[in-house]
């Protein structure tokens, strides 16, 4: 997504941010991050949930919205045993040296002994990891169920497990709130003025959540717009013919962005059997942000074509209406393009002059598109979109 | 030196920390982490003292294929030293550096020494184990959904609870 020098500065500002609010936060002292386990102290479950609960709801209302690629999101992979044993390690590790590796460096920048020796700690347990890694690996590699989230899990739409999770969060907060008053032997009230503020924080994610999930998503309703509106929006002014695509592409195929969307899920068989240089999407995706600046280039006009062209249409409409300059579309299918221009046909039924011409340029054109095809044999391959993969670990 | 400044209101800190956390998913599609440097130096460290095993070992040798720079140039590790920048920018503004070593009320200073390398050798062991600790694993895992993530953080709590009666000793 951006330059790999670039990177290493977001990656350093990113981390400031984090240490800075955990600090901030109290993580730096190991008896108020232990204080959770024993009743006295729950802020940091209390930060905890509130970035988890804000985060989510912040990637799935960016994602309803169309301002942010919700399939470029890396949703670390689940191995089963690894996750469970793992864990239950770290919990263990958690309760003997009451940080964890984040609270730790946290603490240590500020100057705690005991967090460096934690960090000490830390290292060799995991030298000890990479070292016995080949015995290890069978159980870290167990039970492989790849990058499914929690909503694909129990089959319910993501906003409502993210419903479920924030209102679990409120109930948490409520509930350990009143185990620490009771703890402290401390009140269990809340400053009148301040109360309003928490109703107000606590229902927003609970809105935004009931709004993405009950709301069409943005792509939903361009989606709806142009299956309802697109012979009205696109009469036919921007019908391309085959001699005319097949002209640009002899003679201006650099100015032109090529779409074949489809709509199967299959990858469709894209060499000698499409239009040269096509770039294949399918019609659900054209919206995904990854593809907006194909569709509003400023340099290349855009043809759409498809096996139907009625979905080229519709793909040229829904270009134009999320603010391509010129969105043309192929009038006829891809096969019947090949067909007209590679086929051809017995020279005593072309009767007419014309007819005659006109065999004579497919000639000529089949001969430079298979020239063309001939040059894009290694670099026909769709591609296949992979989110994105940090390079390992936490 | 003055007193140490209050710290900032729990809710509102987790806001913040969800910011920054929304910002790390929006600007580079992954979330946020901290053992992952850890590791970053401990292989680094590795190939520096004995480049022989680290050309050997399975792990390492996995390793350089997915990042064939050193790991000390990566992602991961400046997401650390960035932490340590943040945290420590954040403690001096709090009037809260300070050499010290916390520990509870009746435990001697030899045993929370003891104890603690111990919580951080597990800890060090079983985020390697567990694909990520709190940060990376749990917190990241819970802002994307991921069932692997938030299987993880019930363990890590889980664990936490279950032996926590036997160690209240440590700091109660």
């Amino acid at each position: 997504m951006i330059s790999p020098e670039f990177d290493l500065v977001i990656a350093v500002l990113l981390g400031a941010g984090f240490g800075f609010v955990l600090e901030q936060a109290g993580f730096s002292s190991t008896r108020k991050l232990v204080g959770l386990f024993y009743g006295y102290d729950f802020t940091v479950l209390k930060v905890f949930f509130t970035a988890g609960v804000t985060a989510m709801t912040g990637i799935l209302v960016l994602g309803h919205l169309g301002a942010l690629d919700t399939s470029a999101i890396y949703v670390n992979p689940t191995f089963l045993w690894s996750a469970l044993i793992g864990g239950l390690i770290m919990g263990v590790g958690f309760i003997l040296g009451g940080f964890c590796p984040g609270t730790s460096l946290c603490a240590a920048a500020v100057g705690r002994i005991d967090a460096m020796l934690f960090i000490g700690g830390a290292l060799v347990g995991i030298l000890g990891f990479t070292e016995f890694y080949e015995q290890l690996r069978p159980l870290y590699m167990a039970e492989a169920m790849g990058n499914i989230t929690m909503a694909s899990v129990l089959g319910i739409p993501a906003p409502v497990f993210g419903l479920l999770l924030a209102i679990v969060a409120i109930a948490a907060f409520i509930g350990t709130s009143w185990i620490q008053s009771n703890v402290r032997s401390e009140p269990f009230t809340l400053n009148p003025v301040h109360r309003k503020y928490y109703v107000l924080a606590g229902l927003t994610p609970i809105l935004l959540l009931l709004l993405v999930w009950i709301t069409p998503s943005h792509q939903q309703q361009i989606l709806n717009h142009v299956e309802a509106n697109y012979t009205a929006e696109n009469p036919g002014k921007h019908r391309m013919v085959t001699d005319h695509l097949a002209y640009e592409l002899m003679n201006h195929a650099h100015d032109y962005n090529i779409i074949h969307v489809h709509d199967s899920d299959a990858l469709p068989d894209t060499l000698r059997s499409g239009v040269p240089g096509a770039t294949y999407v399918h019609y659900r995706e054209l919206l995904q942000p990854h593809y907006i600046p194909l569709l509003r280039s400023r340099y290349k006009n855009l043809i759409f074509v498809a096996d139907d062209p009625e979905l080229a249409r519709k793909g040229a409409t829904m270009a134009l209406r999320i603010g391509a300059e010129h969105a043309s579309w192929l009038n006829v299918g891809v096969s019947e393009f090949r067909q007209s221009i590679f086929e051809v046909p017995d020279p005593r039924q072309l009767t007419s002059k014309a007819e005659r011409d006109r065999e004579r340029f497919r000639v000529m054109a089949a001969r430079t598109l298979l020239e063309i095809e001939d040059r894009l044999k290694h670099m026909a391959q769709p591609i296949k979109r992979e989110p994105v993969e940090p390079s390992g670990g936490c | 030196m003055s007193t140490p400044k209050p710290y900032m209101n729990p809710y509102f800190a987790g806001f913040l920390l969800g910011c920054v956390l929304l910002g790390a998913f929006y600007i580079s599609g992954r979330g946020l982490g901290a053992s992952g440097g850890m590791r970053a130096l401990v292989v680094a460290g590795v190939e520096t003292v004995a480049p022989a095993h680290a050309e050997s070992a399975p792990f390492y040798v996995e390793q350089r294929a997915a990042n064939p720079e050193s790991p000390l140039r990566g992602w991961l590790f400046f997401h650390m030293l960035g932490l340590l920048a943040g945290a420590f920018l954040s403690g001096v503004v709090g009037n809260r550096v300070d050499f010290k070593l916390e520990r509870g009320p009746n435990i001697t200073v030899r045993s929370r020494m003891i104890f603690v390398v111990l919580g951080g050798l597990l800890f060090g062991f079983g985020s390697q184990l567990g694909r990520g600790c709190t940060s990376g694993s749990a917190l990241s895992g819970m802002a994307s959904l991921s069932f692997g993530g938030i299987i993880t953080m019930l363990a890590i709590f889980g664990g936490a609870y279950i032996m926590a009666y036997f160690f209240r000793k440590l700091w109660l």
